[in-house]
Order: structure tokens, then sequence, then C-alpha cells
């Protein structure tokens, strides 16, 4: 298009900006899974912290990936918000539903008849 | 005469309907965009929203299947430990953060190419998405690897009669495969051949030892203990004494698990398997697709069939499904590997 190509000046270093955080990241990821130091054992919110340290940086990268490659930062905000906002508001509802759903079903075979010890 | 052309012509400028919107956004025409995004970028968009969902879908599933054996789901640093060339050491999580890298890198070619296309740089996309179809054909690679030992097992597992699974430890907590301490008995079962039913079925190969043979080594070695999926407070799997492994073994074995397939596997939670196979399966299909459009661009831009359309945007298209293809995998990782 012509009015791309005239405001789209090289975007190399960024791009190589964008790998160096996602490679720390994934490495910071891999470390903690190895190391799992156990100050960050403790529950919160019915989850472990660690898990939830995961989950942040799993999302951040996400982020990182959309907008700095997938250009979703160029994009005009309508398209942006129709997918991004749809998109997430559906993922933490389906999870919310069947993590909660699951935590119900484990506590039924802890102390319901069901007995899976044999 | 007219041609079937032009009567189809007529007759669809007869059926066009004048609904005054001409000039605004939704009324269509030459050079108007909704969103401000040419119609191919801003569907691609919507396909990769929907099979965001998709996937979110399998992952909650197994999120849902978690939660309810979460006293009992197999760790995975133990299941994915493996290394080209170090057999037998103990690597977790190295070689899928390898392949994370690989698939992140090559996610970086795919937009350098998409960048040198906005500067209308035929060889340079054409190098960089070269080195993307590269890139991804050695993660598809890789990640048939990883399902070689997940199928294969390493260690070997006895099931119960509750489809419970009990994997072999030493004193020291270190686990203790099969082939190390199972004694070969001499009445082996005969595997069931087509030939010899009549229902002209096959059984599935037989496991290389009997559960007899098993129990019988166990015996010999005093150092042995059973190891239940149950998880303790720290975040291990419960290790039973002496004792209770022998009773328990005795009262409750009933067959050899080596490896993994759709029913068993001896890692845990046939669920685990199931969704291992389906979430990187359904993935690992999606990097193969990926390859074979990144094929059909790569050629279209030797062609220079976008040189020839003076803009590069197809080149953008596919690199948007390439990058949710990284991006579905930085998920899977988390979900499947270090949660």
């Amino acid at each position: 298009m012509a009015q791309d190509t005239v405001h789209h000046e090289s975007h190399t270093k960024r791009i190589w900006k964008v790998f160096t955080i996602l490679s720390v990241v994934t490495i910071v990821e891999v470390g903690f899974g190895i190391w799992k130091p156990e100050f960050l054992n403790t529950m919160f919110l019915s989850m472990k912290l660690l898990n939830w340290i995961f989950i942040l940086l799993t999302i951040y990268k996400a982020y990182l990936i959309t907008w700095a490659f997938m250009h979703m930062e160029d994009e005009s905000k309508g398209l942006r918000r129709s997918v991004v906002w749809t998109g997430v508001f559906l993922i933490i509802y389906l999870s919310f539903i069947l993590l909660t759903e699951g935590g119900y079903v484990y506590d039924v075979f802890q102390n319901g008849h069901k007995s899976w010890n044999f | 005469m007219r041609t079937i052309n032009e009567l189809l012509q007529t007759s669809m400028d007869s059926t066009v309907i004048e609904t005054g919107t001409e000039n605004s956004v939704w009324g269509g025409g030459e050079g108007v965009q909704p969103l401000k995004a040419s119609y191919g970028k801003m569907m691609m968009w919507f396909f990769i929203l929907s099979d965001a969902l998709t996937f979110s879908g399998f992952l909650a599933a197994y999120g849902f299947s978690r939660f309810k054996f979460i006293n009992s789901w197999p760790i995975a640093d133990e299941v994915f430990n493996h290394f080209p060339f170090m057999h037998g050491k103990d690597a977790p999580m190295y070689y899928v953060a390898l392949m994370t890298f690989i698939l992140i890198f090559s996610s970086v070619t795919m937009v350098l190419a998409v960048d040198a296309g906005h500067h209308m740089k035929k060889s340079k996309v054409a190098v960089y998405m070269f080195l993307t179809i590269i890139g991804g054909a050695i993660f598809v690679g890789s990640q048939a690897w990883e399902w070689k030992n997940f199928i294969k097992g390493e260690y070997g597992a006895v099931e119960t009669k509750g489809g419970q699974i009990y994997q072999f430890v030493d004193t020291e907590g270190h686990r203790v495969a099969l082939k190390d301490f199972a004694k070969v008995l001499p009445q082996e079962r005969v595997q069931h051949k087509n030939k010899n039913g009549i229902w002209y079925e096959d059984e599935k190969a037989l496991p290389s030892y009997s559960i007899e043979g098993v129990i019988k080594g166990f015996e010999a070695h005093s150092n042995l203990l059973v190891r239940t999926q149950i998880l303790t407070e720290k975040g291990g799997k419960t290790i039973l004494t002496r004792q209770e492994s022998l009773t328990e073994l005795r009262k409750n074995g009933k067959g050899i698990v080596e490896g993994a397939n759709m029913y068993k596997n001896e890692y845990g939670s046939p669920l685990f398997a199931n969704f291992f196979f389906f979430i990187t399966g359904f993935h690992g299909f999606h990097v193969v697709s990926g390859i074979v459009i990144n094929i059909i661009i790569f050629l279209n831009v030797l062609l220079g069939t976008y040189e020839k359309r003076k803009s590069y945007e197809m080149v953008e298209k596919v690199g948007l499904y390439w990058h949710f293809v990284d991006l579905v995998w930085v998920f899977v990782f988390t979900f499947f590997y270090l949660v």
C-alpha cells in the first residue's frame, strides 16, 4: 500500500530488541522451572506463586509477539480492540468456568463416595 | 449476439440496490477499508482470533483435567527430561526451551521478511522466508523426537486394578527401570495372532515382562520401593515403605505399562498423554500447514509475483499466521512444561 511504504521506516532494531527480551524471559522461566525456589510455593488464589509468575511472564511474551511482531500496534484502534478484547474476555471466562469446575470435581473425588484408591 | 458474460453482467446490474451508503466505510467500493485494514489482513486477524479460542478451549480442558486430578498429575520435568546425545542424563526442559528458541527465532526471521517486504527488497524477503521455513522444519523435527521419547518411555511402570500407575525407585529416590530388576519368567503369555482367532483380530504387542516377573524381581531387590502418583506437600511423589510396596504390588498390581499411547502411559494419568498428543499434535499440524503456506509464498516471492503487485502484503498475512503459531507455542510451553 502506498501509505505503508511511506511511514514504514525499518524496524530491524526494534525486532532484535524484542527478540532479546523474549529470549531473556524464556531463560528466566526455564531457570525458575528448574530451580523451583521454596518461598514461591506459597499458595495465592488457589495456585502456587511460581505458577502465577510463569503465567504473567507468558502473557508478557504474548503481548510482545502480538504488538511488535504482528504489528498490532500499527493497526487501528477498532481492529485492535475487536480482536484483543474479544479473545481476552472469552479466554478468561472459559478458564474461570472450567478450572472452577475441575476443582469441584476434585473435591467430590476426595470427599464423596467415589474412591480411586484401589 | 450477446455472450453469457454480457447477460450475467446486465442481470447483475439490474439487481444492484442503491443503499445510500456508497460514501460511508461499510458501503464498500474502491479504496474503502473498514478498520483501516485490507480485507485479507482483517480476515486473517479474525481467523487468528477464532483459532486462538480453539486452542484456549483445549488448554482450558487440560486445566480442567489437571485441577480434577490436582494431587496426582505427572510432573512435567520428570517426563520431558531428554536431550539429544545426553542419554540417561536428567535434562529437564532444556530441550523444550531449545524448541521455543527455534520457533521464536523463526518468528524473528519472518518479521524481518515482512520488514524487507515493506521496502520492496525482493532478495532479502526471499532469504528471510527461506530461513523461516528451515526454522519451522527444525521445530517439527524436534517435536517428532520429543514424541518418540514420550511414546517409547524410559522406566516402565505397573498398572493397578484401579488404573493407577506405580513407578519404582531405589531407597535414595532415584527412578529404577523395570528392565533393571524384573525377572523374565518361563511360562510367558503367547501373543494372540489374527490367524488363531475367530474374529481375525490381532493382540497389541506384549510387554517385555509380566506382572509376576516384576513382583518376583521386586522381592529379590530389597532396596526397591514403589512410588505412587500422589503428590506430597513439597511437590514430589509419595513413596511407599518397603512393606507397603510389597503388599500393594501383590494385592493390586495388574499389568505392565511401557511408554505411552492413547489409553495408558507410564507417567501417570492417561489424560496426560491424551492432552499431550492432542494439543502438541494440533499445534504441530499448525506448524506444518504454516510451513506449506510459507513455501507457497516463498515461491511467489521468487517468481516476482509481489514485485509485479508492488506490494508484499501477502508476506505480511502469512507472517501473521506464523507469529500466531509461535504465540500458541508460548502458551503450550507454559502450561505443559512449566506450570
